[in-house]
């Protein structure tokens, strides 16, 4: 017996229908996964100069001028950066959304371009053209001795929650933009962001929500990526969509497979 | 006869002396039920029911509905403090001070959703089956009260813990009170007592969710089951199944067994979701107040088409005579419903209007031998899936990388293009699987075996189906189109021609059918005109 008529003898055993289906779905995901977690080279090499602020410009001349143009003054494609600071630089670049892989809805988080020195010669040459709010150390956020989670988890469902989600899963806004997850976002970047207003967010100034109340929302934020599954698996904490889900596939399908399994059986 | 078989007689005809049960039981215990996997589909809804009013009965032990003020003060520190209701707070208490409570919450949430769909999915069966045909159409309509029930029962259900969720949900259904035309904003001040939230709500739901709903249901899946018992039970068609007979197993000891088994198994599976899966994570959401709103606010899922429906109607007002009507939410909150759950009802007398078939049924159709039933029943799945997905529009845009105007967009024309499209495919499909009984009857069952004939040719051999299969195939009765009479055995012209004519039309659809194989034509081919 060859080993094709070994194998061609079930193709038509009742299990081969369903054999093959999962066999060509593990084989296409898993050649799906493979071709895109390919690391995507870009690396820059940093440029020698003498102060920070003149590599800045350099840089900015180089990676980011095409699109905000060569004094940062802005396009119809892109923002002036005149007067938005350090910290919107060190926000945008350091969580890799500036440069922007493609002209989508919004930047996406991705891996920095810019290493630490460069970014912070970037901010250091935005900051020089106006002033603007400057770099938050992340060193100095003690939010876990000063902020109050009950208190950040209030400010958080009044000021974030409507876009960002109830347990700051991130959610839909128009026209394919949206309002990320907060979920391993560094306490600093979170801070920059808000004092800011990156991409559709607004700007929350020290007079909206106080520098303290700021540190509450962080620590609220942490409590929630930090808790553990209360009730179980959390479904991802969207809501009931996952959970009708659930109980639809789950739950009645397999009642279904049972009642199935029973009404066999009696024959 | 033994110590214990004395005792026992003496007891059982003790009770039978003073009841005269024992005639009743002998006759009933041996009542029989025709065996299917789809007829479980409504014990699984019973049995969650059950399991819900077990659970329920528990949470009202530590629930507290009152909307008064209350601080915080239990073991989960994130809202250590906070100000909420008594209600969200005592929910809180169940959820992580009482010893299984959160266990049982999620248990009753779960069981609920599986209610729903266990109903959902049982409805599907007898709407796709002809199950509700005469006798039966009183157990449909009871059927649809209890659907509808459900819904409104979830709905004050997930209402109750007061949190920031399903306080929007309650937001939602008082814009939909108020948009009754002219007398809306009244009836929403008399729902919640005055301007929203008020203090009155959730204590008023809590009644209606505890004690007036649940009373009825029992009292109509009593009638519900007790019809199907006194009617019995519908079955499939199949050789020595008629309409004067019912074959299957008796009550006792067949169905008792597999019917106390399965109620073990609905509650073991409801338990574990219950155990292993967050459902519900109200300490997540956060108290009510109506200044604050979640991204991603979705009711549970069958309330959801109604959300999605909501969420595509565009923004039309009409200012009329100083009331104001607001179109978006009155057509898909209200007007649309109405319609789908007015002809849901309604449709066993549609359909033995329009058919004339005015005959008793005991044997199930199969959906394919009724191409417009099943048509429709495609169309209303298919109308209800592109609510449904649009009611979770948002989180399809975050999760699939899409443009949420896009979404509603498609859905706004899905909503008119996709129903008409289901309808169509469907009763096409219906047709070709009839030709393909046809084809089967007459032709027999390929065996994939290819013989070469002697002058070179290939052929795949046949083989006949078996009797009790082509029995099967074809015992149906096809319906017959209704003639337009227009005038009667004196000539004189009918009134309502228009309606005449309407019926006419409707039923030469409903009777456009593949020829069933007959016995002559059986009969022909084999006798060698192969």
């Amino acid at each position: 017996m060859s080993p094709i008529s070994r194998v061609s003898k079930y193709r038509r055993h009742k299990f081969a229908g369903p054999v093959l289906v999962v066999a060509a779905l593990l084989t296409i995901g898993s050649a799906f996964s493979i071709a895109s977690a390919l690391p995507s080279a870009n690396k820059m090499t940093a440029a020698a100069t003498t102060t920070q602020i003149a590599e800045g410009k350099k840089i900015f001349a180089a990676g980011c001028s095409s699109c905000h143009g060569l004094n940062a003054e802005g396009s119809g494609v892109a923002p002036s950066l005149i007067g938005v600071g350090a910290a919107s630089v060190d926000f945008q670049v350091g969580t890799g959304r500036m440069p922007m892989a493609d002209m989508s809805q919004q930047a996406q988080r991705k891996r920095p371009v810019y290493n630490a020195e460069q970014t912070a010669a970037l901010a250091a040459y935005v900051a020089s053209l106006a002033p603007g709010p400057s770099t938050v150390d992340g060193a100095n956020l003690n939010y876990e001795r000063d902020g109050n989670t009950a208190q950040g988890g209030e400010l958080f469902r009044t000021n974030c929650a409507m876009c960002h989600n109830f347990a700051a899963q991130g959610g839909a806004l128009t026209q394919g933009k949206y309002a990320p997850t907060l979920m391993g976002v560094e306490p600093k970047y979170i801070y920059e962001a808000m004092i800011t207003g990156p991409q559709s967010m607004p700007i929350f100034s020290d007079k909206t929500i106080t520098p303290a109340e700021k540190l509450s929302i962080i620590k609220w934020i942490k409590a929630a990526q930090n808790e553990p599954a209360l009730g179980g698996a959390t479904t991802g904490r969207v809501g009931p969509v996952t959970e009708g889900l659930l109980a639809w596939l789950l739950g009645l399908g397999s009642l279904i497979g049972i009642a199935v399994w029973l009404a066999t059986k009696a024959r | 006869m033994s110590q214990k078989e004395r005792i026992a007689g003496g007891v059982a005809n003790y009770v039978d002396e003073r009841t005269g049960a024992a005639a009743w039981l002998n006759k009933n215990l041996k009542k029989v039920f025709p065996d299917h996997w789809s007829f479980m589909l409504g014990e699984v809804a019973l049995y969650s029911f059950v399991i819900l009013l077990l659970s329920g009965t528990f949470l009202t032990f530590w629930f507290d509905p009152s909307q008064r003020d209350v601080i915080y003060n239990g073991s989960y520190q994130p809202l250590q403090n906070v100000q909420m209701s008594a209600a969200y707070a005592s929910t809180l208490h169940i959820s992580f001070d009482v010893r299984g409570g959160l266990l049982m919450r999620q248990i009753h949430h779960w069981a609920a959703l599986l209610f729903m769909a266990s109903i959902i999915a049982h409805l599907l069966r007898v709407f796709f089956t002809g199950a509700f045909r005469k006798p039966r159409e009183a157990n449909w309509l009871i059927g649809v009260g209890l659907v509808t029930l459900g819904i409104v029962e979830g709905f004050l259900g997930y209402s109750l813990p007061d949190d920031l969720l399903s306080g929007t949900g309650i937001r939602i259904a008082e814009a939909i009170l108020q948009a009754i035309p002219v007398v809306g904003s009244y009836i929403a001040f008399f729902a919640f007592g005055g301007a929203f939230p008020g203090h009155v709500f959730i204590p008023r739901i809590y009644t209606l969710h505890v004690l007036l709903l649940p009373g009825a249901f029992l009292a109509l899946i009593t009638i519900h089951l007790m019809l199907v018992w006194y009617q019995k039970h519908t079955q499939y068609p199949g050789p020595g199944r008629t309409e004067k007979n019912v074959v299957g197993y008796p009550l006792m000891p067949v169905y008792m067994a597999k019917a106390g088994g399965f109620f073990g198994i609905v509650f073991g599976i409801t338990a574990f979701l219950g155990a292993v899966a967050s459902i519900n994570p109200i300490w997540l959401y956060g108290p009510y107040t109506p200044g604050q709103i979640s991204a991603g606010s979705q009711p549970d899922f069958y309330m959801g088409w109604l959300d999605g429906l909501v969420r595509m109607s565009p923004p039309l007002e009409t200012h009329l005579l100083g009331h104001t009507i607001s179109w978006n939410i009155l057509i898909p909150g209200l007007i649309v419903p109405g319609i789908l759950f007015t002809g849901m009802a309604l449709y066993p007398f549609i359909e033995s209007y329009i058919s004339g078939d005015k005959r008793e049924h005991h044997l199930l159709d199969r959906p394919r031998n009724v191409p417009n039933r099943t048509a429709l029943g495609a169309m209303s799945l298919t109308f209800m899936m592109v609510s449904l997905i649009n009611g979770g529009n948002d989180l399809i845009a975050t999760h699939f990388h899409m443009s949420i105007n896009q979404i509603m967009w498609m859905s706004r024309i899905g909503i008119f293009v996709l129903p008409p499209l289901a309808f169509v495919i469907t009763k096409r499909i219906c047709l070709s699987l009839q030709r393909a009984d046809r084809d089967l009857v007459l032709h027999g069952r390929e065996t994939g075996r290819l013989v070469m004939l002697p002058h070179g040719e290939f052929v795949e051999v046949h083989e006949p189906i078996s009797p009790e299969k082509a029995w099967t195939l074809t015992s149906h009765v096809q319906p017959q189109a209704l003639g337009n009479v227009t005038e009667d055995a004196n000539g004189v012209a009918k009134p309502k021609a228009i309606r005449n004519k309407l019926r006419a039309r409707m039923s030469a659809a409903n009777a456009e059918q593949a020829p069933a194989a007959t016995l002559t034509e059986a009969n022909e081919l084999e006798g060698g005109h192969h």
